[in-house]
């Protein structure tokens, strides 16, 4: 090859991917920021003030706020387990945790209804016993638990296996016990890892439709999250409202995704 | 504090390798030991082990007489030092030495102005009193190592142990620290166990060194018993530079195989043994054999290095006289200063300690 | 030994953790695996044998399965085809040329995968549809991307394309410089260094990336309800399937399909944790090379 054809290579080849990315991307970013500002941004307000829609944010706000408690919670359990001690089946605990990663949205709404629908192993029980767990917000929250299970352990395992035991190995000897070694020593240190693994987990819970969409029973105003609505405004003609719900979700999403993006360059500045 | 270890044995997790083999060791309430040899020896799991932090092992550990894992970590008045320091990178130079104090249960949590002024006591004492408000990240190497020694002495610990306490610091602070830590482990009536792989640092600092090899106590004595009587090859050779002779021990003689060597007496059963010496305890008898000295070019503290020339083998030697050109030709070796041992002794298994 | 170990006196017991909690943080992860990982998928793997194998054998006897199987399997395979050239331009020029703006782009990669999925799904279907900024255009070509096999394609190429690039990032960053240059002085030119050098070191992370994106492929719902049109045998997917054969009740059909996608999805990553083990071993044989 030519001296000048290996250097025009890079601006092709810079060109080409930037097109790509364009067309891919961003443009239906922008399509979906267009399409819900079509009639103004006022028009796209006020579909966001409609009862159904309100109450879906609501539902969708709440079921991301105890997902995102209970999947941190567990996901911290499960990091510190696997990093801070050695102990057989550590390995088998990994896939388990994993395993949720590759399974169709779907199947994670299906698993419950098997255990809590009409045809599954405790529905009718409980059913009588006036507990309603599928079709209703307990199982919503299940299946959006079941697919965002692995992102906090994920993002924190590899931090707090790089952290050592040293640490916490001292803090226990000068007196401190498990919670306060946890709290006071542990965390804190992994506090940017963390909050990304939590930001992740937020941002998956909130926009999470194939699971939902098999078990809430769609019911408008009651099991309606933020996806769910989409849905049913798009398949009801009424683009501008849907639209204006998908961008929303758009931008707490790009919000997250630039949150993460920045704490993982200032971590890598930290520890280079 | 005396800590005492009795057929205490540590397997590496999941298998049945022994990190620490069958260890007898006692130490006494305010000795200060150094825990010596090569890189895997088992001194940091030892030093582990004695702080509480083994995993897989048997065999008795007593503090003060009762078992270590009977008492909670509060009550034990044990400070550790870690090789890396391990200082918690969030907090600033005063909590992380407050740290002890402030997870004390309550009722026996000092208030926080008897909190505040036992830090800046502490400051005081490792002599950084305007660095209270740094992060670790601020500090050098010497400044952290102090500030963890700080954090280890916070809850007052009778005994103190130190992982490599002198490993990342620079020479000249390295020997500060090290007349500072003796003088701080007499003032305050400390027993300490260090580990280094520094043999002279170990001497320089420690009563009693403990000589580890493979996970076993080769041997346990003060720095001059050590040197006067080694008790294997491994323990002569870790603790300085070593000349090795073969021989034989025949009828109250040891022959080297080296003929320019001079025979000395040796009382011992005959059979192969070898010579092992010190280059400054070798010895010339000018005019006696064949061998030829050269002057080396190194003169360091007053002591002069020759290169000997023998028909078999060529070796150096220290001496603190300047030799005259007749004493340098037809020379043969005087090592009746050295320590003989059988092969048997000389084998990959060093003896039971007693 | 002496009596005093004997009766346990300072003796240890085999295991002992370093650290204090061991037993409540194991609970709490053992707790939380079980209850949410566990429990539901040990209901999925039992389901055939409750009412015994007969109508879950009757449940394989249904031809419009296969063809949703088909049809996912298909689709994601191509848009993994298209994913992988993709993928690997894109890496190569944001870790090899630096480009301007090659940090914001390199964030919005990520953007596939932090979208929700039904956003995307009208998105996509809008955008490709007959009158969108793309689909019109298409449409005068003759080209029918939406309500078709080809905008499922389209939507699973949009999810999958995050995948390869993270895989093949690291690799191509951590490639010592070096072996290329050496390589370059011995003449080779630059399309002999990539097909000779370069290729055979990215191509595990290309496969467990292509891996992943596949799994990910076979169960993707929401991104392509809304642009594949749903016709049985021609553009159904197999999780729709599942959505369908649950509102008509039929829990048989329904977990007879998911076995199947869970399987092979499991088979994929299994395959990509061995390319992964390979990878590091892989680039040490062409540094050696």
């Amino acid at each position: 090859m030519t001296r000048q054809s290996s250097r025009i290579t890079p601006v092709v080849l810079t060109l080409l991917s930037y097109t790509i990315i364009g067309l891919l991307i961003v443009l239906p970013v922008v399509l979906i920021l267009h399409e819900a500002l079509r009639q103004g941004l006022h028009t796209a307000l006020e579909t966001l003030k409609d009862p159904e829609a309100r109450s879906s944010i609501r539902l969708t706000a709440c079921v991301t706020a105890i997902v995102t408690v209970i999947n941190t919670a567990g996901g911290v359990a499960a990091a510190w387990t696997l990093t801070k001690y050695d102990f057989r089946g550590a390995r088998l605990l990994v896939s388990l945790i994993e395993l949720p990663i590759s399974v169709s949205p779907v199947i994670a709404g299906l698993v419950w209804l098997l255990l809590f629908g009409r045809q599954g192993w405790w529905g009718n029980w409980l059913g009588h016993h006036g507990l309603h767990i599928a079709f209703a917000v307990p199982g919503i929250i299940l299946a959006t638990l079941f697919v965002t299970f692995p992102y906090v352990a994920r993002t924190l395992m590899p931090y707090m296996e790089q952290q050592g035991r040293a640490a916490e190995e001292t803090a226990f000897l000068l007196g401190a016990g498990f919670w306060k070694t946890l709290i006071h020593v542990t965390l804190p240190d992994a506090g940017w890892a963390l909050l990304s693994g939590v930001l992740l987990t937020t941002a998956r819970a909130m926009g999470e439709f194939g699971a939902v969409a098999v078990i809430s029973g769609h019911i408008p105003g009651v099991t309606e999250t933020m996806p769910l609505h989409i849905e049913t405004l798009y398949n009801g003609y009424q683009s501008v409202a849907a639209f204006a719900m998908a961008a929303l979700l758009v931008l707490v999403a790009m919000t997250t995704v630039l949150i993460r993006m920045f704490l993982e360059r200032s971590f890598r500045k930290q520890h280079p | 504090m005396s800590i005492t270890l009795e057929a205490f044995t540590q397997y590496a997790p999941r298998s049945s390798r022994k990190l620490l083999d069958n260890i007898a060791l006692t130490v006494e309430d305010r000795a200060f030991v150094a825990l010596v040899g090569p890189s895997g020896a088992g001194k940091t799991t030892l030093l582990r082990a004695i702080a509480g932090l083994s995993s897989h092992s048997e065999g008795t550990l007593l503090i003060d007489g009762l078992p270590i894992h009977d008492r909670p970590v509060q009550d034990r008045g044990i400070g550790f030092v870690f090789q890396n320091y391990a200082l918690f990178r969030h907090m600033t130079v005063a909590r992380n030495i407050a740290f002890g104090l402030d997870v004390l249960p309550r009722a026996r949590r000092p208030d926080r102005a008897a909190i505040q002024r036992r830090v800046t006591e502490l400051l005081d004492l490792i002599q950084l009193p305007h660095l209270a408000k740094a992060y670790p990240d601020q500090l050098s190497g010497g400044q952290r190592q102090r500030v963890a020694l700080a954090r280890a002495l916070a809850t007052g610990p009778r005994l103190l142990l130190l992982d490599e306490p002198f490993g990342a610091l620079d020479p000249l602070v390295r020997r500060d620290i090290r007349r500072w830590l003796r003088d701080l482990h007499d003032r305050m009536n400390l027993t300490t166990i260090l580990v280094t792989h520094d043999h002279e640092e170990a001497m320089d600092v420690a009563d009693t060194l403990v000589v580890m090899q493979e996970g076993r106590i080769v041997q346990a004595a003060d720095a001059s018993t050590l040197n006067a009587a080694p008790q294997t090859p491994f323990v002569m050779e870790f603790l300085g530079e070593t000349l090795k002779f073969p021989g034989t021990v025949r009828s109250g003689q040891f022959v080297p195989d080296n003929t320019d060597i001079a025979p000395f007496p040796f009382e011992g059963p005959d059979g192969d043994a070898t010579a092992f010496i010190r280059p400054h305890d070798v010895f010339l008898l000018p005019g006696a054999g064949q061998a030829s000295v050269e002057k080396r070019p190194h003169f360091s503290n007053g002591l002069f290095r020759y290169q000997i020339v023998t028909a078999e083998a060529a070796f150096e030697m220290i001496t603190p006289t300047d030799l005259s050109p007749q004493e340098m030709q037809n020379v043969r070796v005087d090592i009746s200063r050295g320590k003989i041992f059988y092969p048997a002794a000389a084998s990959e298994d060093p003896p039971k300690p007693a | 030994m002496k009596p005093l170990t004997v009766t346990g006196l300072g003796s240890f017991p085999r295991r002992r953790q370093t650290l204090p909690g061991f037993s409540l943080s194991l609970g709490l992860s053992l707790l939380w695996t079980g209850l949410l990982v566990v429990l539901p998928l040990t209901a999925l793997l039992l389901r055939p044998w409750q009412h015994g194998l007969g109508p879950m054998i009757h449940a394989l006897h249904d031809a419009r399965m296969y063809a949703a199987l088909r049809v996912s399997f298909i689709c994601a395979f191509l848009a993994v085809l298209i994913d992988l050239p993709i993928g690997l331009l894109l890496a190569w020029t944001l870790v090899r040329y630096r480009p301007p703006g090659h940090r914001a782009v390199d964030a919005l990669i990520d953007l596939p995968f932090a979208i929700p999925t039904a956003v995307t799904g009208i998105a996509l279907a809008t955008l490709y549809g007959p009158g969108g900024w793309i689909g019109a255009p298409a449409e005068k070509l003759g080209l029918k991307l939406t309500f078709s096999p080809a905008g499922i394609v389209i939507a699973l190429t949009f999810i999958g394309l995050p995948f390869i690039v993270r895989s093949v990032e690291p690799v191509l960053r951590s490639f010592p410089k070096d072996v290329e240059e050496a390589v370059f002085l011995l003449g080779a030119s630059g399309w002999q260094r990539f097909c000779r050098i370069l290729l055979p070191a990215l191509a595990p992370p290309l496969l467990s990336g292509a891996g992943l994106a596949f799994a990910r492929g076979i169960g993707e719902y929401g991104s392509v309800i809304f642009i594949a049109g749903n016709q049985p045998f021609h553009s159904e997917v197999a999780p729709l399937l599942i959505v369908m054969r649950l509102q008509e009740f039929n829990y048989d059909g329904a977990t007879s399909i998911a076995l199947i996608l869970l399987v092979t999805a499991l088979l994929c990553l299994v395959a990509v944790s061995h390319l992964r083990r390979s990878v590091s071993s892989g680039l040490l044989r062409e540094d050696g090379a």
